[in-house]
């Protein structure tokens, strides 16, 4: 039988703010245990939540982006359940008016652009993490509560996906938007980026939804993928044998590559949702809200569509350029110093992105600056250094961030131009090579080329190629 | 008794038996030292407190540290705070800094908070002396502290009657000069209905007003600091110095706080007090009818004029508060969990079973039952029918309170159905224990202020209260009238008979 797979995504988001969404506490990643607490996100008695109005705004430009109708009357609610991370066994998260709802996002899926609507875009707290010993029957287990508290923002899609390129793609372009948005940094790794899937199956060319199967514990984009592929197929084969669905939750097992079952619907949880009475609501007026649109910077897919239109480049390296905001960002700085988009394009994405790949360098801190690499094409249309020269100072400008023509001068790098000393090296290339001479006199053309080359290597490269080859040409004759 | 023992009773009782303002004159004027105060305050604590058993705490220690730091101040004619010297008993589910705070729970039994209440550290300020933790029914679910996890407060007036509740620690600690002053908190009568029982004022103001934070909650839509005091002198002071706003409470108000004390004699003429005819049916014993009607005609020949008015969904608020007040305590008593502090089980075996045990024996039944109760009113598919209805219906309430706002200036009930009641007498019978807030309810869900004034004794000798209420933010207003009304009587003048634990 074959089947129409559908597919809807939940996007949990670290937001960037410095401070924790309720309390002063420091969102950093990666310190000690349990040192970046306090009274109020450790959920001690009598303290109360204070919203952090930063991260309301990233939430809030997040769900614009995201093409949201926005709720001008918001507020919070708790979300009831227990677990040992979660300090006062309810969350602050929204459930009866969400900061944003109805929105969509289009994204590039094989060359053409789809539309996914987004259900809603709300604002909570990030619960802690539980430790567990290594050794071998250890009977305890230990909190952090380090990430308690940080702002954490989520993306509910409509089940709008049908194939795993499509998961890709809306995985790449809701990345995409929060980092040009920079409400989040998306480091995957650390966590700040995180999916969950709910996948249902269907007969091709039926309306109606089967039942939809949860999936947690993804860890990276990949077992996104994975676990959508292997659930697709349970689904199928199940569905083959006459069997029935059942909605559940499902843990991903990263190294088995296959799920387990967590809960049941039957078992689901009933979260008790009521209106927080520690906050007050949030009312979004006009002006606020027209403020954070402007803030909004040009998206990522629009971007590229400029960047086709305005500078003539191709798909592909439209598409790398603005893969992050920070690169095309460095590229309108240069075309904006010198317009030559297109050597921008090849030594941003042939050099530059070799160098950061090599050097695992940071590309929201590169050593060298637009107006730099910007000086390094210009010297090189001015004939000061050659194309072959060229790389070996981008080299260098990497390593000691040096001005272009700094290095140039300093490793007497200068191409040279003065015919005078051009020829008394030919004249010299001439004298050693008799033979040479001779085949090319009898029609062997590519002896001029061996020539040029001696004299090439004669200056170390620094001969200006054009005018060697014209005088060649005058001595030995055509 | 030894004579001896009988004048140092007296002459202590002569000191303590003073108002708050009266004391500071006497500790600024270095007619006495604070340190002389604090310590025969103590004695006489040490001999009738196993009568009455209003602390869970006592903070002798530092007590005394911190009235020698104010003789200290006042020798050296430094500048010296509003409550300089003055003696104050906080109320157990108010947090404290290095000093436990249990809300007379086991489940807190041995919490030490790292960090002091907005109010706390306003009373440090202004060099206020911290001398205790008072008894509360647990998580100041109750209304008569018989609830409390630890013991059991009885009503300085008469050792077998209750002092109401849940602040009766803080209450009977007032009546029983053990305080000059002490705080409370209201969340649905819990400060002016133990005042009423124990024959002081009881203040509650306006939701917003005094900073929650640091307020172990219950009803964190309801839960308001209130004070205990010997007049209403001293609940202007006081209020003067726990009101303002505090960026650390959300809900705090950034309304400017008046001078509470400056015209509080400016008098009643004038003046238009509604009286609620629901507030006067069935239920209400005479004795406490005929004390608050005898009021209402002094206020009347002191100028006022007392109007007939309706508030017609008064008979709802007791459904809707044990609805609203027990959904949000659910939620705010989950954090108990014995993962992070408090107490936790001995054995158990996974955290599911840990959770079950550590909160079935920590805490106690009332407690359980409003836990019960709250879940199940927010539980989906109920919640529309509870909850949200409740929500509607106290948005009534307040329709009720803003429409007769029009056209009185405030209103005048009593403050508890009853005077105080025996000890054991209804600690079986939630229901009639929820009818002890029948009058004082209405004001936690419309957010109002109200205090609760002395205004007779009943035959038996204990003494009733009146309530006086008013609009948002008219906690000045009410101060007014009440002591209009204490500048006329002696009420508030007489003291309880206290027996010595040592007879
Ligand atoms: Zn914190």
């Amino acid at each position: 039988m074959e089947y129409e797979v559908v597919i809807g995504l939940e996007t949990h988001a670290e937001l960037a703010t410095i401070a924790k969404l309720f309390c002063g506490c420091s969102t950093k990643f990666g310190a000690e245990p349990n040192t970046h607490v306090c009274p109020i996100c450790l959920g001690m008695p009598g303290v109360l939540p204070v919203m952090n109005k930063k991260a309301f705004e990233y939430a809030l430009k997040a769900a614009v982006a995201l093409d949201c109708e926005i709720n001008r009357f918001t507020n919070f609610d708790r979300k009831s359940y227990y677990y040992p991370d979660l300090p006062k066994n309810y969350q602050i998260s929204q459930n009866y008016y969400n900061l944003g709802i109805d929105g969509h996002m289009d994204m590039f899926v094989n060359g053409s652009i789809k539309m996914v609507r987004i259900h809603n875009v709300h604002l909570e707290e990030e619960a802690g993490k539980l430790i567990h010993p290594e050794e071998p029957g250890a009977n305890y287990s230990l909190v952090d509560f380090n990430r308690a508290g940080v702002p954490l923002l989520e993306i509910v899609s409509y089940p709008d996906m049908r194939t795993v390129d499509e998961v890709e793609s809306y995985m790449q372009t809701v990345r995409k938007i929060l980092l040009y948005t920079e409400v989040s940094d998306c480091k995957m790794q650390e966590g700040s980026l995180r999916f969950e899937a709910s996948i249902s199956l269907r007969k091709k060319g039926t309306d109606k939804l089967g039942n939809r199967v949860e999936i947690k514990n993804l860890n990276s984009m990949k077992s996104v993928i994975k676990a959508i592929e292997y659930e697709a197929m349970r689904q199928s084969e199940l569905l083959d044998r006459g069997e029935t669905i059942d909605r559940e939750t499902r843990l991903w097992d990263e190294v088995g590559e296959k799920s387990q079952r967590m809960r049941s619907k039957e078992e689901s949880q009933d979260y008790r949702y009521f209106p927080e009475p520690d906050l007050l609501p949030v009312l979004i007026d006009e002006k606020w809200l027209s403020e954070v649109k402007n803030s909004i910077p040009e998206l990522p897919l629009a971007r590229k569509q400029r960047f086709i239109e305005a500078f003539k480049l191709s798909d592909y390296d439209a598409s790398i350029l603005t893969e992050e905001k920070v690169l095309a960002d460095f590229f309108e700085e240069c075309v904006k110093i010198l317009d030559r988009p297109k050597a921008f394009s090849n030594w941003i994405i042939n050099d530059l992105l070799r160098e950061v790949k090599d050097r695992k360098l940071d590309i929201s801190n590169l050593p060298i600056k637009p107006g730099q690499l910007a000086a390094l094409v210009e010297i090189i249309e001015k004939g000061t250094i050659s194309s072959t020269i060229a790389k070996e100072v981008f080299s260098e400008m990497i390593q000691t961030g040096k001005e272009p023509q700094k290095i140039v001068e300093e490793k007497g790098m200068a191409q040279i131009s003065d015919e005078g000393l051009i020829e008394s090296v030919i004249d010299k290339v001439i004298a050693v090579n008799p033979s040479v001479i001779e085949d090319y006199k009898k029609g062997k053309k590519n002896a001029l080329a061996f020539l040029v080359g001696q004299v090439m290597k004669e200056t170390k490269g620094k001969a200006n190629p054009k005018i060697v080859n014209e005088l060649l040409i005058q001595k030995v004759g055509s | 008794m030894n004579k001896n023992i009988q004048i140092i009773r007296e002459e202590s009782l002569r000191l303590l038996g003073h108002t708050a303002l009266q004391i500071k004159e006497k500790i600024l004027s270095r007619e006495i030292q604070a340190t002389e105060l604090v310590g025969k305050l103590f004695e006489w604590i040490k001999d009738i407190e196993p009568n009455v058993q209003a602390f869970i705490t006592v903070n002798e220690k530092e007590a005394l540290e911190k009235a020698s730091e104010v003789d200290k101040k006042i020798a050296n004619r430094q500048k010296v705070g509003l409550l300089a010297g003055i003696p104050i008993a906080v109320k157990d589910n108010i947090c404290t800094k290095n000093l436990t705070t249990t809300c007379a729970s086991k489940i807190l039994q041995n919490f030490i908070p790292p960090y002091d209440a907005f109010v706390v550290k306003r009373l440090k300020e202004e060099d206020a002396i911290i001398i205790g933790k008072t008894n509360l029914d647990e998580f100041a679910m109750g209304s008569s502290t018989e609830n409390s996890g630890y013991k059991i407060t009885r009503n300085p007036w008469n050792h077998e009657c209750v002092p109401g509740g849940s602040s009766g620690g803080s209450a009977a600690a007032v009546a029983a000069d053990f305080s000059f002053l002490a705080l409370g908190s209201d969340t649905g009568g819990s400060v002016r209905q133990p005042a009423a029982l124990c024959g002081v004022v009881g203040t509650k103001p306006t939701y917003g007003r005094v900073s929650r934070y640091g307020l172990i909650a219950f009803g964190s839509s309801l839960d308001q600091i209130g004070t205990f005091t010997k007049d209403v002198k001293d609940a202007a002071l006081l209020l003067q110095v726990i009101a303002g706003n505090d960026l650390r409470d959300s809900t705090s108000a950034q309304v400017p706080v008046p001078d509470y004390l400056h015209g509080i004699d400016s008098g009643v003429k004038g003046l238009r007090i509604g009286i609620p005819k629901e507030y006067f049916a069935g239920g209400l014993n005479t004795e406490v009818s005929k004390a608050v009607k005898d009021a209402l005609k002094l206020y009347e020949k002191l100028g006022a004029t007392v109007v007939d008015i309706s508030l017609p969904h008064t008979e709802y608020a007791v459904a809707v508060y044990y609805i609203v007040a027990n959904a949000e305590a659910s939620s705010n008593l989950a954090r108990y969990d014995g993962v992070k502090y408090g107490y936790r089980t001995g054995e158990s075996r996974g955290i599911i079973d840990m959770y079950c045990r550590t909160r079935s024996e920590g805490f106690g039944n009332e407690v359980k039952r409003r836990i019960m109760l709250g879940n199940y009113a927010l539980s989906s598919g109920y919640y529309d029918a509870y909850y949200l209805k409740a929500s509607k219906v106290r948005n009534l309430i307040k329709n009720d309170f803003d429409f007769a706002f029009g056209r009185v200036d405030c209103i005048i009930c009593p403050t508890s159905p009853v005077p105080a009641f025996k000890i054991g007498e209804r600690a079986n019978n939630p229901l009639e224990m929820y009818l002890s807030d029948i009058y004082t309810i209405p004001a936690n869900l419309a957010g109002i202020p109200g205090i609760s004034i002395p205004c007779g004794f009943s035959e038996t000798g204990l003494p009733i209260g009146m309530q006086i209420l008013a609009k948002h933010f008219e906690e000045k207003k009410i101060l007014q009238i009440a002591y209009a009304f204490e500048r006329e009587t002696d009420f508030h003048l007489k003291k309880p008979p206290l027996k010595s634990s040592s007879v």
